[in-house]
């Protein structure tokens, strides 16, 4: 009867170091994920925000003629060293009188396909799955449920400058503010 | 040979497991399920391990970085020795592997096999196929091409319409703020050492408890199974009627795996790899990226679905399809696992089947998506020029100038996304055909802004001649009431 009593205690102190070990085991794996998470989320985090949200030259005005939409390059603002060529994007000016322009993303509206502007009809068209937009950007046809994706912009010093280092997506943060709202008057 | 029988026997007093693997080898399986329909899975084992080996091979090779990937897979077909055949080894066995997976699920399915007691074993298969899935997804994000870049734009187009979240699990996905290096890395990392890791967990998982449980006995017409009685049902149809899995059964899952594993390697030397397509350079906008064949079916369905429609299917029907394969065996866990007393699981494959083969032959061809060159290398067919007024034939270069071929065909060739107009005056009127022209509508955009007057009149007319000789076009019945004879309102009309 001792003996059981014996070991009955002996099993509990083991039980409580084992207990014990896995506190301890998990207070480690606590502090040690602080940080693994904090790696795992550094992209989403706004670490960077300030070098990817900065303005991006597409260069000077006269390159734009005006009533006209021409395909326009620039290298995201912020770039890693493994990039490659994926860092050069396009977007589509439309110079529509004097300083008053719309950038328009070439990502589709409906899942990021790029969109091709075609002059002669006044339409963007998607190869993917028939999106067209008209000349402003707005909803032609097809399954887009909004416009182009518009990038800000500013002229200055005769300079146009856009707002591009994030992929606009239709649910995205900013495609909120994406959207032709500031768009005047008719398209023509 | 007897140092061999002494190495091996040094080797297991160590190890121990030549009993257990013997034990395993030689378990009693039902008689008639040494069937040549019981070899699926045993292919898909196979497949997944021939992935794995060829997979490493491309690894020594390939570069994971958006600015060398492209480069160093064209390394690999052109300038490496036989770096091409492992590369189509690997890309046909991705498309092998899909298949098979869904196979070995369909005559699971139609077997009745996810019942009573191997509802956990259907349940790891339906993540197995998502991790199948993943890998096939994953994969192609690797041929770091345009497809690829641009495939990973339409995943981040979907996922970004999570709701909340969105914003936030696209960045997560892509490792930053747009499609660049950071993405790459991800789904190597992904393709590489997370999917296979948790297949090889899975898969064993899988295995286990098809060893443990036994093979699903062949189903017969009124053998039903009752969560009471089936384990020893089981175990006496084992007992009674059982042969040892080797060499019985398992002859016969060697030869599928070596006609498999033989019919990718001839698929690789006939058809050899696939792309890498153009260089993922975001500034080349000329280009219609398409996803691998099995998500053809995907990208069929979301240029058919309705706008508003659209969203909600997406995101609800991934949840809904999954719950529901992962829910399955709760919801016919008993009963009859015979195809022949099931006919609505019959049914159901049938349906599924029939509608993911057409949406993936939609896909082939995207008739939704305007013919980008039809308006300058397609011209009008001559039938419809001949004997036509000069306003007409205006209106002819209208239609070809303003890109209305791209979407319209005419005499069978143009684009498919509207209708074909070889006969579209004798289904609008003049008013109409002018209405539809300046307005637009059911899904054709609206070209008022774009065409003027003059333009549009020619055009007009020249659709109104757009009907077959010897039918009538359309007229607007209260106009010829008005006008007290049944004359057509149309000018321009020709017998």
């Amino acid at each position: 009867m001792s003996i059981a009593t014996e070991n009955d205690t002996t099993i509990t102190r083991r039980r409580l170091f084992m207990k014990l070990g896995i506190m301890f085991n998990g207070l480690v794996a606590v502090v040690l994920a602080v940080p693994l998470v904090r790696f795992l989320l550094s992209a989403v985090t706004r670490e960077h925000q300030d070098e990817y949200l900065s303005w991006v030259a597409l260069g000077p005005v006269g390159q734009f003629p005006e009533g006209e939409t021409r395909l326009a390059t620039f290298r995201s603002p912020y770039v890693t060293p493994t990039d490659g060529k994926t860092v050069d994007t396009a977007c589509w000016v439309r110079r529509i009188a004097g300083e008053e322009f719309q950038v328009f993303a070439v990502n589709c509206a409906h899942l990021g396909c790029p969109v091709r502007w075609f002059p002669q009809s006044g339409l963007f068209l998607c190869p993917c799955h028939g999106g067209a937009y008209y000349r402003d950007g707005e909803r032609a046809a097809g399954p887009p449920e909004r416009g182009l994706f518009t990038y800000p912009h500013k002229v200055e010093n005769g300079v146009l400058s856009i707002q591009a280092g994030e992929l606009p997506t239709p649910g995205g943060p900013r495609a909120a503010n994406h959207d032709n709202r500031e768009r005047k008057g008719s398209c023509v | 040979m007897r140092l061999i029988e002494q190495i091996g026997e040094w080797f297991d007093r160590r190890l121990q497991v030549a009993a257990p693997v013997r034990e395993v080898a030689e378990h009693p399986v039902p008689r008639e399920t040494a069937s040549w329909w019981y070899v699926f899975g045993s292919a898909a084992l196979t497949v997944f391990m021939f992935q794995v080996v060829t997979g490493i091979m491309l690894a020594i090779v390939y570069v994971p970085s958006a600015s060398e990937a492209w480069n160093s897979l064209q390394h690999l077909n052109h300038d490496v020795t036989l770096g091409w055949f492992i590369r189509a080894l690997h890309g046909w066995g991705s498309n092998f592997m899909v298949a098979i997976v869904l196979i070995h699920m369909v005559q699971v399915f139609l077997f009745g096999a996810y019942k009573f007691p191997r509802e956990l074993t259907w349940m790891v298969g339906v993540f197995l196929l998502l991790m199948t899935l993943g890998m096939a997804f994953s994969g192609q994000v690797l041929r770091f091409d345009q497809d690829a870049y641009w495939g990973l734009g339409i995943g981040a187009s979907i996922l970004s319409r999570t709701p909340i979240l969105g914003g936030w699990l696209v960045k997560l996905m892509l490792g930053g703020p747009i499609i660049a290096g950071a993405a790459l890395s991800r789904f190597f990392a992904l393709h590489v050492f997370v999917i296979p890791g948790l297949l090889i967990f899975l898969v064993s998982l899988h295995l286990l408890m098809v060893v443990k449980l036994g093979i699903n006995e062949w189903p017969m017409p009124g053998r039903v199974v009752r969560k009471a009685t089936y384990e020893k049902q089981y175990h006496e149809l084992t007992k009674k009627d059982g042969a040892p899995f080797v060499p019985y059964a398992v002859w016969k899952d060697m030869f599928f795996a070596g006609i498999v594993v033989l019919a990718i390697v001839v698929c690789a030397v006939v058809f050899g790899p696939f792309g890498p397509t153009g260089q993922p350079d975001p500034t080349i906008i000329q280009t219609v990226p398409k996803p691998d064949y099995f998500f053809l079916w995907l990208y069929a369905v979301l240029a058919l679905l309705p706008p508003w429609l659209e969203t909600a299917a997406i995101l609800g029907g991934s949840v809904v399809v999954i719950g529901v394969l992962l829910l399955l065996p709760f919801l016919s866990g008993e009963g009859e696992k015979s195809w022949r007393r099931r006919p609505i699981a019959v049914m159901s494959i049938v349906l599924i089947a029939v509608a993911l083969g057409t949406f993936t032959h939609l896909a082939g061809y995207s008739p939704w998506s305007p013919k980008m060159t039809a308006w300058s290398g397609e011209p009008v067919p001559e039938k419809f020029l001949e004997a036509r007024t000069a306003l007409e034939r205006k209106g002819a270069v209208v239609f070809q100038a303003k890109q209305c071929r791209n979407c319209h065909a005419l005499g069978g060739s143009g684009g498919q996304r509207g209708p074909e107009l070889d006969a579209v005056a004798t289904r609008l009127t003049r008013d109409q055909l002018i209405r539809q022209v300046l307005q637009g509508g059911g899904n054709m955009p609206a070209y008022g802004n774009n065409l003027n007057p003059a333009e549009t009149t020619a055009l007009v007319a020249f659709l109104e001649t757009l009907h077959p000789a010897g039918q009538r076009p359309a007229r607007d019945a209260s106009q010829a009431s008005i006008e007290g004879s049944d004359a057509p309102n149309t000018a321009g009309t020709r017998p």
